[in-house]
């Protein structure tokens, strides 16, 4: 499965990942709602994902075998939907759906609703969970496909993220690859200076090491660093692996980048055009 | 069936962990997940007998039911156990969001549920459970009476393809129902005739509806009971017929009256045929800890608490 794309290149990828960033702000500016500091800083893993890493098949999207993907950050939906999109799950066309009543592209993942989708997540903390007990499936019952998760920094605050990476552990999960988007901006922050604002979660790497986790530290925008990455991890034997993807919120747009007001707010055609043609000048 | 209380007991959680090995030895899909409560639950029967299907998730609700749905996603069909009070009142967002909604087929058993935890008090009682479970959509809530209810209930839930929460008691009871008894969703089981006032009552407190039911025969009060395993979906045409040849209704709970059985018997009698009724469950109040004699007493659940509800309502009875 999935030959078309493995022998992609981190070049490539980069562009597709630059194309992508425009889909994902025409998308949300289409339907006037969503996130895109988010879908932003997170595109670039979801990319070497879903046309790299992930063996899967989009013809068959409930293939027994595949790697699953859970985006514990439901907040960045419209970046998922726009890899799947560009994979093939489902036409380019239907994005502008997104978050329309009757829509298979809810405002957060269901994975009722559209077949790409390995689980349902939104209400933050949770899918990392989810993932272990898709990981904790394969071994059990002794399959070999990996379970990849993307939580938030912001997310990380919720307790029930350090509850899963206790079981994660315990249970030897090396089929669990989880990526942090360290993007280190949430919607508002804690209270007080906004230099404060700008932590939402501190000493990841330390965090997860002493959880019993394998950790990796990379920039999440450096596509070569990501696969090396996701190669690494699959060498690990014993442990479950996290990936502190050092990233950007917003990135792409100069007046995007590293501003908490982007969480979710939605460009107006100004912005827009403003935007893609600056993602264009980069890529 | 009969509807005599028999003198022999069973706990249920015994009859659970019972259950639940023998379906895990059935069916390599079953598995066991616990929050460290194994040897309270009686889920400690399947680690001990069958382990490859136990998996210890710690003293972590909300990551348990998550986890659940996740292997549940893989093809699993995992059992998640704990006290009533902390798969309900902790993992309500997980279970909401990772079982309700997606429909997962993940069996939820609330363990020791009610007033009569074992002298815990009012962190360990859950009064709230049912109220809590039957509002999210997709979600079935079941509350057995005896020993023999929870075995069928819990073949039925094996069989039954999506989530399923099972309320459980701590203490024994004595049997309601015989071998042969069956248990249908969405059905109820009228377990004594009457034709003044039904008495529809729920889980453990069903005992102590026929005692009260008992009590009223001295008094030339024939009061019928209706048993509702299933909370939701809930036998609507049962209650409506019960409305309809008794005229009267009392509801009985061992949780508060608000969201619980009482409400969802309210509900469908408001909706059609709306007579006097009464709901006998905790009224609103935070329980405490003490003695099964004690609590009832207190917090008006006993025999004498439902005797005196249906005494009311007929007063009232057109």
């Amino acid at each position: 499965m999935n030959t078309a794309f493995q022998s992609c290149s981190a070049d490539e990828l980069t562009k597709k990942a630059s194309e992508a960033r425009r889909i994902i702000l025409e998308t949300v500016h289409y339907a006037n709602a969503g996130h895109v500091g988010g879908p932003l800083s997170a595109i670039d893993m979801l990319i070497a994902l879903y046309f790299s890493v992930m063996n899967i098949n989009p013809d068959d999207p409930q293939w027994e075998d595949r790697d699953r993907f859970v985006l514990s950050k439901g907040h960045s939906a419209v970046a998922l939907y726009t890899a799947l999109a560009l994979r093939g799950y489902f036409p380019l066309e239907e994005l502008k759906t997104f978050d329309h009543i009757d829509s298979r592209l809810q405002a957060h993942p269901d994975m009722k609703l559209l077949p790409g989708l390995d689980m349902s997540s939104g209400s933050l903390g949770l899918g990392i969970s989810t993932a272990v007990g898709l990981a904790l499936g394969a071994k059990l019952k002794h399959q070999t496909f990996y379970t990849y998760c993307m939580i938030g920094d912001g997310e990380s605050q919720e307790g029930q993220v350090w509850e899963a990476a206790d079981v994660a552990s315990k249970y030897k999960l090396n089929n669990l690859i989880a990526f942090l988007d360290y993007n280190k901006l949430q919607q508002y922050g804690w209270k007080g200076t906004d230099r404060e604002r700008e932590v939402p979660v501190t000493a990841p790497e330390l965090r997860w090491e002493a959880f019993g986790w394998n950790v990796i530290s990379i920039d999440g925008h450096d596509m070569a660093q990501i696969l090396d990455a996701c190669a690494q991890a699959k060498t690990v034997a014993d442990r479950p692996t996290v990936i502190i993807a050092h990233t950007l919120k917003g990135k792409g747009v100069s007046f995007m980048e590293n501003n908490y007001l982007w969480h979710a707010k939605v460009p107006d055609a100004d912005e827009l055009n403003r935007a893609i043609h600056e993602i264009e000048a980069e890529g | 069936m009969t509807s005599m209380l028999s003198e022999k007991q069973a706990a249920m959680r015994d009859v659970f962990g019972d259950v639940l090995l023998e379906l895990s030895k059935a069916d390599p899909r079953v598995l066991a997940l616990d929050g460290d409560l194994a040897n309270s639950t009686k889920l400690d029967k399947v680690a001990e007998h069958n382990p490859s299907q136990f998996l210890q998730m710690g003293i972590a609700e909300q990551n348990m039911l998550s986890v659940a749905a996740g292997l549940a996603a893989v093809g699993f069909q995992p059992w998640t156990c704990s006290f009533a009070a902390f798969i309900s009142k902790r993992a309500i967002d997980q279970i909401q969001v990772n079982v309700a909604q997606p429909k997962l087929d993940v069996k939820m058993v609330g363990a020791y549920s009610g007033l009569l935890t074992g002298c815990t008090g009012k962190t360990h009682q859950a009064l709230e459970d049912i109220a809590m479970m039957r509002s999210l959509a997709h979600m079935v809530v079941l509350a057995p009476a005896d020993g023999i209810e929870v075995r069928r209930v819990m073949e039925f839930a094996h069989q039954y393809n999506g989530p399923v929460y099972i309320r459980l008691a701590r203490d024994p009871l004595p049997y309601l129902f015989d071998d042969s008894h069956t248990f249908t969703l969405g059905k109820g089981v009228q377990v004594k005739s009457g034709s003044h006032v039904t008495i529809i009552s729920t889980g453990t407190e069903t005992v102590r509806a026929l005692q009260a039911a008992e009590l009223l025969e001295g008094e030339g009060i024939r009061a019928a009971v209706l048993h509702m395993p299933s909370i939701k979906p809930i036998d609507h045409e049962a209650i409506i017929r019960a409305a309809e040849t008794t005229g009267a209704i009392v509801t009985a709970e061992e949780h508060s009256i608000i969201g619980g059985l009482g409400s969802a018997v309210a509900e469908v009698l408001v909706e059609n045929r709306p007579v006097p009724m009464r709901r006998v469950g905790v009224r609103d109040l935070n329980a405490e800890s003490g003695s099964n004699e004690a609590l009832l007493k207190k917090f008006g659940i006993a025999p004498e608490h439902i005797a005196e509800a249906v005494r009311e309502v007929l007063a009232r009875k057109v």
